[in-house]
């Protein structure tokens, strides 16, 4: 059990700069998910905490001790490859056990740890076999046993989840949670796969370009996105772009000229002064979007759209509009759709919506 | 199905036919001198070049054997070809291994060293044999297993080293990676991940070593006088002044054969596979 802080961090290799100043502050016991982009530096900044990438620049404290210069096994940290890692030429016993030999605790104590990490993962009629007679599933699970088994300060996952298919990894996700609660030590977890961001973190780390991008817990980051770059990073359909510029007055006569589009009325409580008369982002996520019935509730902006193409999923269909020169995607009930080509009268919630500067990008 | 059958039975009589006649024209090829040197190695000094040529020695001998062994010290010459393919085969494993994981995990020497390392191949060992003959008779060395043993290492190196870098590099880095995390240091991971993974490579290197080193004749024969001569160079006194010992030349060879075929056997798993490099994952 341990917290970790980061102070300033570079990493560069050659010429490249994968990590550009980072400072990270993560709690004890606290599920941290790193994630962005490929080529973000999220892979990077995990392997310097590892210690199997020195530091260009800055400061990793784990527990209160500077480990900048600390040999990776005197860290005590344990890590899950994305290939898993298993060793070949042992069998699953001896890979889950091979920390603790490393370690030289006695034979007794070993086999008796290596049964409860078994047993704590259901893998305990895997123990004499070899990693290349066990499935995908079954192999991350004895990776995994393989940390949990060394009772280590802090867990890092790297992409642990991304070769198994989509049934397993939702399986395999549910199992890092209940793990996570079970054991509650600080676990720091490298994706590229905003679901299992979303859905792990207790704090998302969102990176981009070797920078932070914006951190917080996942809903905070959902709902107050910092940047178009994380609206539309998080979120499955993304999150809808409209660009257009504030009219209006201030205060409850503001309102949004979509380019090419309609106006709408901005809802009463945004304070959009500051930005009145510039060019901004409207960015709605598609469960905003309704099939308009009755008078528009307050807060809300109604406008008519035409249907272009419906993707239903089963229990919500997702229609794509267009609105000017932008696509919008809303979410209807799964029947309650049209068809392509209908114009249908649309309701978007804008007291839910995001306005974003079109220069900076970053949300007003 | 009718139509094809007839079809489909001659081409599987002809594919069996031409692999046949293939294999057998290779075998021939292969023991046909084997054969012949056994039969010379047992036949009677008269019978070497009679004609009609004896298939089979009416009356099979061993004084070949015992001339070669004894007479001309070629028992001797064996226990030296044992004592120094053994020993630089091995040094050429051990040092091998480690310059070739280094040279695959820390990409020492940039781009240029591990060709550099292949290069030394390029040279004639008559460039160079002069002058270490030179060398080792100033430093006290010349003659000595110690002398030879340095030799074949320096010499089986390159292609040791070519070897086993092909297999480290394709292992993946997360297995050690894995073992650092887990609590090894550099050097034990390298021992208890690095080398049992790499080891068909490293067999299959040190088969070739050895085959190097045990064929070996023209270093052996200007390092090395009375005390530490090879097996090979023995076969310079089989023809002489007195005309050529054919029967003690085969019973010499027929011998030599032996621990080649022992190698061959019990490393003929790890060959295959250490041949076959990338072919092998977790």
């Amino acid at each position: 059990m341990a917290d970790v802080k980061i102070k300033g961090l570079h990493k560069r290799y050659g010429g490249f700069h994968a990590v550009r100043g980072i400072d990270l502050d993560i709690p004890d016991g606290e599920f941290t998910v790193l994630v962005g982009p490929s080529g973000c530096g999220k892979s990077t900044l995990l392997r310097t905490i590892a210690g199997l990438e020195d530091i260009s620049d800055g400061e990793i404290v784990i527990g209160g001790e500077v480990v900048n210069d600390m040999r990776p096994r005197d860290r005590d940290v344990a890590m899950v490859f994305q290939d898993y890692a298993l060793y070949p030429h042992m069998s699953v016993a001896k890979n889950i056990g091979f920390g603790l030999r490393a370690r030289k605790l006695p034979p007794a104590e070993i086999e008796a740890r290596v049964g409860t990490a078994a047993a704590m993962l259901g893998i305990t009629p895997l123990l004499g076999r070899y990693p290349r007679q066990i499935s995908g599933g079954q192999r991350q699970r004895v990776a995994i046993g393989r940390a949990i088994v060394r009772s280590p300060r802090i867990f890092l996952f790297d992409e642990p989840l991304s070769n198994l298919d989509a049934q397993l990894r939702d399986e395999m996700r549910g199992e890092i949670k209940r793990l996570h609660q079970e054991i509650s030590t600080t676990m720091i977890y490298v994706t590229h796969d905003q679901i299992e961001a979303m859905t792990l973190a207790d704090r998302i780390v969102l990176m981009r370009d070797g920078l932070i991008e914006q951190e917080g817990a996942p809903l905070e980051l959902f709902e107050r996105p910092a940047t178009t770059f994380v609206a539309g990073f998080l979120g499955s359909p993304k999150m809808t772009f409209l660009p257009g510029r504030i009219v209006g007055g201030s205060g409850a006569d503001a309102a949004i000229a979509l380019d090419d589009g309609p106006t709408l009325a901005l809802p009463s409580g945004r304070d959009v002064d500051a930005a009145a008369g510039r060019s901004v982002i409207l960015g709605i996520r598609p469960e905003h979007i309704h099939r308009a019935e009755g008078p528009a509730p307050p807060g809300f902006a109604r406008l008519e759209a035409v249907i272009e193409f419906l993707q239903p999923t089963g229990s919500r269909t997702y229609a794509t509009f267009r609105l000017g020169a932008a696509q919008v995607m809303a979410e209807f009930e799964a029947h309650d759709t049209g068809k392509p080509g209908e114009t249908v009268p649309l309701d978007l919630n804008l007291s839910r919506a995001s306005l974003f500067d079109a220069e900076s990008q970053r949300a007003i | 199905m009718a139509t094809t059958r007839p079809a489909r039975r001659g081409r599987r009589l002809r594919i069996p036919l031409a692999r046949i006649v293939l294999l057998g024209f290779f075998l021939v090829f292969v023991l046909i001198p084997l054969y012949w040197m056994l039969n010379t190695s047992l036949k009677p000094s008269n019978d070497y070049l009679a004609i009609p040529p004896v298939w089979w020695p009416d009356e099979p001998t061993l004084v070949h054997y015992e001339a070669a062994l004894f007479a001309y010290r070629g028992l001797e010459g064996l226990i030296n070809s044992i004592i120094v393919s053994s020993a630089a085969t091995v040094l050429s494993a051990l040092f091998g291994s480690l310059m070739a994981y280094s040279l695959a995990r820390y990409n020492t020497g940039g781009q240029h060293l591990s060709f550099w390392v292949l290069s030394q191949r390029f040279l004639p060992p008559i460039a160079i044999v002069l002058p270490v003959f030179l060398i080792y008779r100033n430093i006290g060395i010349y003659d000595t297993h110690i002398g030879l043993i340095l030799a074949y290492t320096v010499f089986t190196l390159p292609v040791s080293v070519w070897m086993m870098y092909a297999y480290f590099r394709q292992m993946p880095r997360s297995l050690e990676e894995a073992a650092l995390v887990d609590g090894c240091t550099r050097w034990r991971a390298f021992w208890t991940v690095a080398v049992p993974l790499a080891a068909p490579g490293i067999v299959a290197a040190a088969v070739f070593a050895f085959i190097a080193c045990w064929t070996e004749f023209f270093f052996a024969l200007l390092l090395t006088s009375r005390n530490a001569f090879t097996l090979p160079t023995v076969f310079r006194a089989f023809i002489g002044f007195q005309g050529a010992q054919y029967g003690e030349a085969a019973a010499l060879a027929i011998v030599s054969l032996g621990p080649s075929i022992v190698l061959g056997v019990l490393a003929q798993r790890h060959l295959v596979r250490g041949l076959t490099l990338g072919a092998v994952r977790g």
